[in-house]
């Protein structure tokens, strides 16, 4: 076997979600100032995973702008406990994220808190795309389609998790309106290029991302782009 | 002798513990659930599979067949009916309350809306619902939200938590913490303001019903406890009725079967994974 790196083969693979070539992409930094322990680039369609320390803050770069990056969050020390959208809505009496929302637990208790957004509001309601709820949304046709529930249950295995540690999850950078009669649904996104989340974890936690392959919603802006992941530690909170 | 009741030999104390036998409670299952004292209008009583009043702040469980249609009456306008599904098959498909509201492209729980898993498949649907005060948004009470509340969360308690219940309903199926998703509730109602604030409805008022049908095999799990913004101080829930008779499961026959194309292939989803699996 050749170990030389095989940059180009050819496949009969479908093709993924891509971006267009050309797409602007703003890397940008840090939202909140410390020394970086962590800085990833999470490609299109892929998933993501790291524990954040009690005290860091995880900067999520909207890089190619509407990107949504679907999110769970564990306590690192007993995963059996974690995010829950029901507690972190009915805690804060109010259906949308923003600067200062404590993201709970089913448990009650706090996994991170929302300190530094730059957009409007994030969506917690619109859960992860999946194949299986894909065939409901768009049609027996798009089944073959990677989705975010296969990015989480990927990287979920990776500590040992399973379908039933996957809860309802957070979208960073999704747009979910709810409308007075309860209409419902994915509308075009309130992000560009460069705009950040930040979130502090308020106990080690386990963060999984998934770098959201939709490609029947304007999710991603139909376009799927990379996420930068940023997490940082301020001197106060060494240890 | 303890006070009247002679309970000193053990031939007394089972003669005392027998003459209880008659006795009743303002909660409780009625068995067979033919004989239930509230058996819905409408309903031949041999169908009944499950009746039952759950106490305020009680819980109730029981794994139904597919085609079972679920009554949850709330007798006093102050019930309010947390509840969770599962295949029964395969627990691990539950409840989930995002594709719940995104697929259907409705927040809002009503008739025929679809309770659907994350497999793309139907679990349960509501098929009848005079109360129309319904959440999807606040799931349940933790035992941390309680004891900010009402000072205390414990099952045994004067204020259990909705999550403390479902643990113990959702036990008796070999389920853990971890198969507890989100979960819905019936009678209390919450609305979505325009700022995303969640404004408390409360209920319609005594003697409304929400009927479910089974889809597939569930093990339903049902928690009675105020609904978490419920703005009274006080601990005030009140009892829940549940009746349970065969009937069919949905078919292209109901209007809501293929009431909107997402719908229609929900359910259409959930006749495959059956008939693969002979159901």
């Amino acid at each position: 076997m050749s170990t030389d790196t095989v940059d180009e083969i050819r496949t009969t693979v479908p093709v993924g979600a891509v971006y267009a070539p050309g797409s602007r992409l703003d890397w940008s930094e840090a939202l909140v100032p410390g020394d970086v322990v962590l800085d990833e680039r999470v490609a299109p369609n892929a998933p993501w995973s790291a524990v954040v320390r009690a005290g860091d803050v995880l900067t999520i770069v909207d890089v190619g702008g509407n990107q949504s990056a679907d999110c769970l969050m564990f306590n690192a020390h007993d995963p059996s406990e974690r995010y829950s959208v029901p507690d972190t809505l009915a805690w804060q009496g109010n259906a949308y994220v923003r600067e200062g929302t404590v993201l709970r637990s089913g448990l009650g208790h706090p996994l991170m808190t929302v300190v530094g957004n730059e957009i409007d509001r994030q969506d917690t309601i619109g859960g992860a795309c999946s194949k299986e709820s894909n065939t409901l949304r768009y049609g027996h046709h798009t089944a073959y389609q990677h989705g975010c529930r296969e990015n989480f249950l990927a990287e979920a295995s990776r500590h040992g998790l399973t379908s039933r540690d996957l809860v309802s999850n957070l979208n960073w950078f999704m747009n979910v309106p709810v409308e007075a009669d309860g209409a419902l649904g994915i509308v075009d996104g309130l992000s560009a290029p460069g705009r950040r989340v930040a979130i502090r974890a308020d106990m080690d936690v386990l963060v999984i991302v998934s770098n959201c392959p939709q490609m029947n919603n304007p999710c991603n802006e139909f376009n799927p782009t990379p996420l930068r992941m940023i997490v940082t530690r301020s001197e106060d909170t060494d240890r | 002798m303890v006070g009247t009741r002679d309970t000193a030999s053990v031939l007394a104390a089972r003669a005392d513990a027998r003459a209880q036998g008659a006795n009743v409670s303002d909660w409780m299952p009625y068995l067979p659930a033919a004989t239930s004292p509230f058996a819905p209008h409408g309903v031949d009583p041999s169908t009944l599979v499950w009746a039952e009043t759950v106490a305020p702040g009680g819980y109730t469980h029981k794994v139904v067949a597919r085609g079972t249609r679920l009554r949850l009456e709330d007798v006093t306008g102050d019930a309010c009916a947390h509840v969770l599904v599962f295949n029964a098959l395969e627990p691990w498909e539950r409840l989930n309350v995002a594709d719940t509201q995104k697929i259907p492209w409705q927040a809002y729980l009503g008739v025929g809306h679809p309770l659907l898993s994350g497999e793309g498949r139907v679990l349960a649907t509501v098929v009848a619902d005079t109360s129309a005060r319904h959440d999807a948004f606040c799931g349940t009470s933790s035992d941390e939200w309680n004891v900010v509340k009402y000072g205390d969360a414990a099952p045994q308690g004067p204020s259990p938590s909705g999550r403390a219940q479902f643990t113990l309903a959702g036990v008796k199926h070999g389920l853990t913490p971890r198969d507890l998703p989100p979960s819905v509730s019936f009678f209390q109602g919450v609305r979505v303001e325009d700022d995303g604030a969640l404004a408390w409805q409360g209920s319609a008022g005594p003697g409304t019903y929400v009927d479910l049908v089974a889809e597939m095999p569930l093990i339903v799990l049902v928690a009675n406890v105020p609904h978490p913004l419920d703005p009274r101080t006080d601990y005030v829930v009140g009892p829940l009725r549940v009746h349970a008779w065969r009937t069919a499961p949905s078919s292209p026959a109901d209007e809501h079967y293929g009431a909107s194309p997402e719908r229609e292939r929900a359910y259409l989803n959930t006749t495959d994974y059956l008939e693969a699996r002979g159901l």
